[in-house]
């Protein structure tokens, strides 16, 4: 813990309507930088919404009503002067579903930085090496790049969507269950990446695996119905849970 | 117990007749315009058919060279397919991916509609409305051109690549779009480097499916290219295709005549073409899911 940090993300008072269901209610939260922070909560209890706030994927839906302020970096993300693209370059994301690009494993990490003109030439194949090394794939990709990324294991794609995410150098990667549609071997893999990339970046990840809540993260938030009813040290939640409801749900009780 | 064992017999070998059948009737089709066709050349050397440039089928001496109607269907149909494909894939994108509401319900109701006028209406509104404005603003002498019919054509080739696409568009995953968008990707570097090459295959059926349409297409190009059977030179002059020749002389020819034959002998000639049109169409497609 690095106590004299700012906090990379500040959530004050954020609610979110989808229609008239309200799914989120006056969340308050900061994330801490360089810290993995866990959001769990049983199915549909607004953890990946709240995730998917702070890169403002929720944008594209359009029923969804915000009131509150996300601040990254003490700004407003809301705000006019932080363009989507550039609040997208340093938020990045990694999603349920194992999502490459239909296109080789090169082109899935040169992607978001022909987007952003990020590089050319000979300092693309630098970053994709570098990014690739720091997801542990580069020794079993280096030979075949240039193949399709679909074809490699599930986890192995999400590694290469890890790659991708950080290949455009953000500041913050949001993770959505990423180890959802993964066996426990490859899981205890992608955690253990997870836990070397947390030196260069805040990491946000959403579980509804407690274990692994517990194993990853530093800070956890425990949602229940669109309300974040407790948000502390990870230990601490888990060993000594304020609230009756977080202690019902760690233990097993619900959810 | 029996009786439902012999009643999936039957309908098993009802689907596999059906299915043989069709087979059949296409292999009969393909052997009798073969033999009809093949005919022509025993008076008429191939060479000369394909390569010929006079086509004077009731002259004397007669003249059977197809060259001519080769140029004009494929300059009708690449002009058609050049003003068709772009328009019919940027028309599918933004029906997919800006359109909403009322607007988009609007658009594909509209595309659907577009694909249920016949082609002799088209070919009406080509030859009283289009063809009148080409030679004004043009300053040619006659507006039934080659120009008048790709326009025509490339009207009735947009509701078939404009369907397609957007399906093809619409079945792209979710999770491509997303993770683009995440990556900080605009709405338009999206569209161009995720969704169009993920529908890449699609797009291609799409377009190779309305140009197929525009190959096969008579009524509309009979009555608004002009008909002269004439190299063309320019998209300003009149031209003939191959369809309109079958369908505008069939009707006169004495059954058995060399000009019979010939006209079947074109009618194997379009046959190839889109022959090889969907063999080209095939390639894409497999080479897409290697």
């Amino acid at each position: 813990m690095k106590p004299t940090e700012a906090p990379k993300l500040i959530v004050q008072d954020l609610d979110l309507y989808y229609g008239d269901f309200q799914a989120l209610k006056r969340i308050q939260m900061s994330i801490v930088s360089r810290q993995i922070t866990a959001l769990i909560g049983p199915s549909g209890c607004g953890k990946s919404t709240l995730l998917r706030c702070f890169n403002r994927m929720n944008d594209l839906i359009e029923s969804v009503q915000m009131r509150g302020r996300i601040l990254l970096d003490g700004q407003d993300i809301a705000d006019p002067s932080l363009p989507l693209v550039t609040l997208r370059k340093r938020v990045g994301m990694v999603f349920q579903r194992p999502n490459p690009f239909p296109l080789s494993a090169f082109e899935n990490i040169a992607f978001g930085l022909h987007l952003h003109a990020l590089a050319a030439g000979r300092r693309i194949h630098a970053i994709v090496e570098q990014s690739l090394q720091a997801v542990g794939l580069w020794d079993r990709l280096k030979d075949r790049l240039h193949q399709p990324a679909l074809r490699l294991s599930l986890e192995e794609q999400q590694r290469l969507c890890i790659a991708r995410a950080m290949a455009i150098k953000p500041e913050v990667i949001l993770l959505d269950e990423p180890c959802s549609t993964l066996d426990p071997i490859a899981t205890g893999k992608i955690e253990e990446l997870l836990y070397a990339l947390k030196e260069h970046y805040t990491i946000v990840i959403v579980t509804h695996n407690m274990q692994q809540a517990a194993r990853v993260s530093d800070t956890a938030g425990f949602l229940l119905l669109g309300e974040l009813v407790e948000f502390g040290p990870t230990n601490r939640l888990f060993t000594n849970p304020r609230d009756p409801k977080t202690e019902a749900y760690i233990t097993g009780r619900f959810g | 117990m029996r009786w439902r064992r012999a009643r999936e017999r039957l309908i098993e070998t009802l689907i596999r007749l059906s299915g043989f059948s069709a087979i059949a009737i296409v292999m009969l089709i393909f052997v009798f315009l073969l033999k009809e066709g093949v005919a022509l050349f025993r008076t008429v050397p191939l060479g000369e058919f394909l390569t010929g440039q006079r086509w004077y089928p009731i002259s004397e001496p007669p003249g059977f060279g197809v060259f001519p109607l080769i140029c004009g269907s494929l300059l009708v149909t690449i002009g058609a397919a050049m003003l068709s494909v772009p328009l019919g894939i940027a028309s599918a994108l933004f029906i997919s991916e800006i359109a909403r509401g009322w607007m988009k319900e609007l658009l594909k109701a509209g595309i659907e509609l577009f694909a249920a006028i016949p082609s002799v209406v088209l070919g009406f509104i080509g030859m009283t409305l289009l063809a009148p404005l080409i030679r004004q603003a043009f300053h040619v002498p006659t507006g039934l051109t080659a120009l008048t019919g790709s326009i025509t054509l490339a009207f009735m080739a947009m509701p078939t690549i404009v369907s397609i696409t957007e399906d093809a568009l619409t079945a792209v995953p979710r999770g491509y779009r997303e993770a683009a968008m995440a990556l900080g990707a605009t709405r338009w570097q999206m569209m161009v480097r995720v969704l169009l090459p993920a529908a890449g295959s699609g797009i291609v059926a799409a377009v190779m499916l309305g140009i197929g349409r525009v190959i096969g297409e008579t009524m509309a190009v009979m009555m608004v290219t002009g008909n002269a059977a004439v190299i063309p030179h320019t998209m300003l002059q009149p031209v003939r295709t191959l369809t309109a020749t079958i369908a505008a002389e069939m009707g006169e020819t004495v059954r058995g005549s060399d000009h019979y034959f010939a006209l079947f002998a074109i009618g194997i000639v379009l046959f190839v073409i889109t022959f090889v049109v969907n063999l080209i169409a095939d390639r894409f497609l497999h080479r897409e899911q290697r």
